[in-house]
């Protein structure tokens, strides 16, 4: 049996001035042709106009075990939210 | 297109953990289900909830893939240009909507050649509509706007379903699907306001493709024994008969409106319920599909294999050019 066609993780602009966005994946033996099959696959109806395809291998992603320490420091530093400074209602543009 | 849950065994029990899951993990993944909170691939799930799910979504993949046999058959007999083009298109659409849930089925952890083997070799279902021959043009007209009618049914409340590559793929699937049902609609529309032979196209299509579509849902809910885990993991949104109903309801009038008859003789409008009474469903028959007696069973699997067999060259010979680019790459 051949190999599979490796996966490749599909990002799509859907304008200019828009940041790619993920939106699956295809299957395809290069880059060349995962960009033509992400074209047939995920943008049909004019969904955008530049694609990005990764080798699905070369993502590293977080741990959802480790979400707790790894995002924690920043739960307990609320004074990096404006909100967190009272201001009198009277002084203005602030 | 479609799928429901598909069981030949209908006496087979929910899927069963194969080790007992560590009950404090499997409270908090419970809990968060609960909440309607999402499943994302690298979280930790039991292993019942993942099997479930690489069975539902490629269940679902497989249908859409061979969905495409019965109209595909169609496209160079569609009877103008503008039809064929709508035909292609939407084909070309169940393709797409195969590869988006191939790919929501691999991040849990399966491969799409083990996908597609399974398909090949009868231990994977897929909906067991496409076992049922298109006799006329009517009867593309009848699948767009029965079928995948009863798939949008289904789908929707699968844009919830707590699995998030699933959902986000039900959601463009969604997104697609209506201009399917418009389209096969339209078909109908335009047979029934024909003369009176296409008119008959019509009536004929309908009267074969009803009882299948309300098949479509899978068992009755006290016969569907996979349901209720479903349902408590929000894998499943409603039940079999709950999207039925809608569905029964919504269609009625449609078909009315063309002036069709539902071939049901039991079909009446119920005003305590707000809904349609309808008549018994031959589940026998259904089973009979699911087991692979269907009329096109074999046809659909051969089409299918031919084309992946025939098609091996392609996918090799691609793999060894990329490969001796990449080599020829490195080396400069």
């Amino acid at each position: 049996m051949s190999k599979e066609w490796p996966l490749w993780e599909v990002f799509v602009r859907a304008k200019n001035g828009l940041a790619h966005k993920h939106v699956g994946s295809v299957h395809a033996a290069d880059g060349r042709m995962a960009i033509e099959a992400a074209r047939d696959t995920y943008t049909r109806r004019m969904e955008g106009i530049s694609l990005w395809v990764v080798p699905s291998a070369s993502i590293v992603a977080s741990d959802p075990n480790d979400a707790g320490e790894l995002f924690e420091p920043a739960a307990d530093k609320v004074y990096r939210h404006p909100t967190f400074y009272s201001i009198p209602d009277h002084i203005k543009n602030i | 297109m479609y799928t429901t849950e598909l069981d030949d065994n209908k006496k087979k029990p929910a899927t069963v953990p194969s080790a007992p899951e560590d009950p404090v993990r499997l409270a908090a993944f419970e809990a968060r289900v609960a909440a309607d909170d999402f499943i994302e691939p690298k979280d930790w799930m039991p292993e019942a909830y993942r099997k479930t799910l690489i069975r539902q979504i490629s269940q679902h993949a497989h249908s859409e893939i061979v969905g495409m046999l019965p109209e595909g058959n169609w496209i160079t007999r569609a009877p103008s240009l503008r039809r064929k083009a709508v035909l292609l298109a939407k084909v070309q659409d169940e393709g797409g909507h195969g590869l988006y849930l191939y790919a929501a089925a691999e991040t849990l952890g399966t491969s799409r050649d083990e996908m597609i083997e399974a398909l090949h070799s009868g231990r994977a279902k897929y909906s067991t509509i496409f076992n049922y021959p298109t006799l006329t043009w009517a009867d593309i007209g009848a699948i767009g706007w029965l079928v995948d009618g009863a798939a949008i049914m289904n789908q929707v409340p699968l844009q919830r379903t707590s699995y998030g590559p699933y959902a986000r793929a039900m959601v463009r699937i969604c997104k697609e699907e209506s201009f399917h049902q418009r389209q096969g609609y339209e078909i109908m529309m335009t047979l029934a306001a024909g003369t009176a032979e296409q008119k008959r196209m019509a009536q004929s299509a309908l009267d074969r493709w009803w009882w299948p579509s309300l098949m479509m849902f899978g068992p009755p809910d006290d016969n569907s024994p996979n349901s209720a885990q479903s349902m408590r993991w929000r894998i499943k949104r409603e039940t079999n008969d709950q999207i039925r109903q809608k569905f029964i309801d919504v269609t009625v009038p449609q078909a009315e409106a063309i002036d069709l008859q539902v071939p049901d003789p039991a079909l009446k409008w119920n005003e305590t319920r707000g809904s349609y009474d309808f008549g018994e469903i031959d589940w026998e028959e259904f089973y009979a599909v699911v087991r692979g007696e269907g009329p096109l069973a074999k046809e659909r699997m051969n089409a299918r294999v031919k084309a992946w067999e025939e098609g091996a060259w392609v996918r090799e010979a691609a793999m060894a050019h990329a490969d001796k680019r990449r080599v020829r790459a490195a080396a400069e």
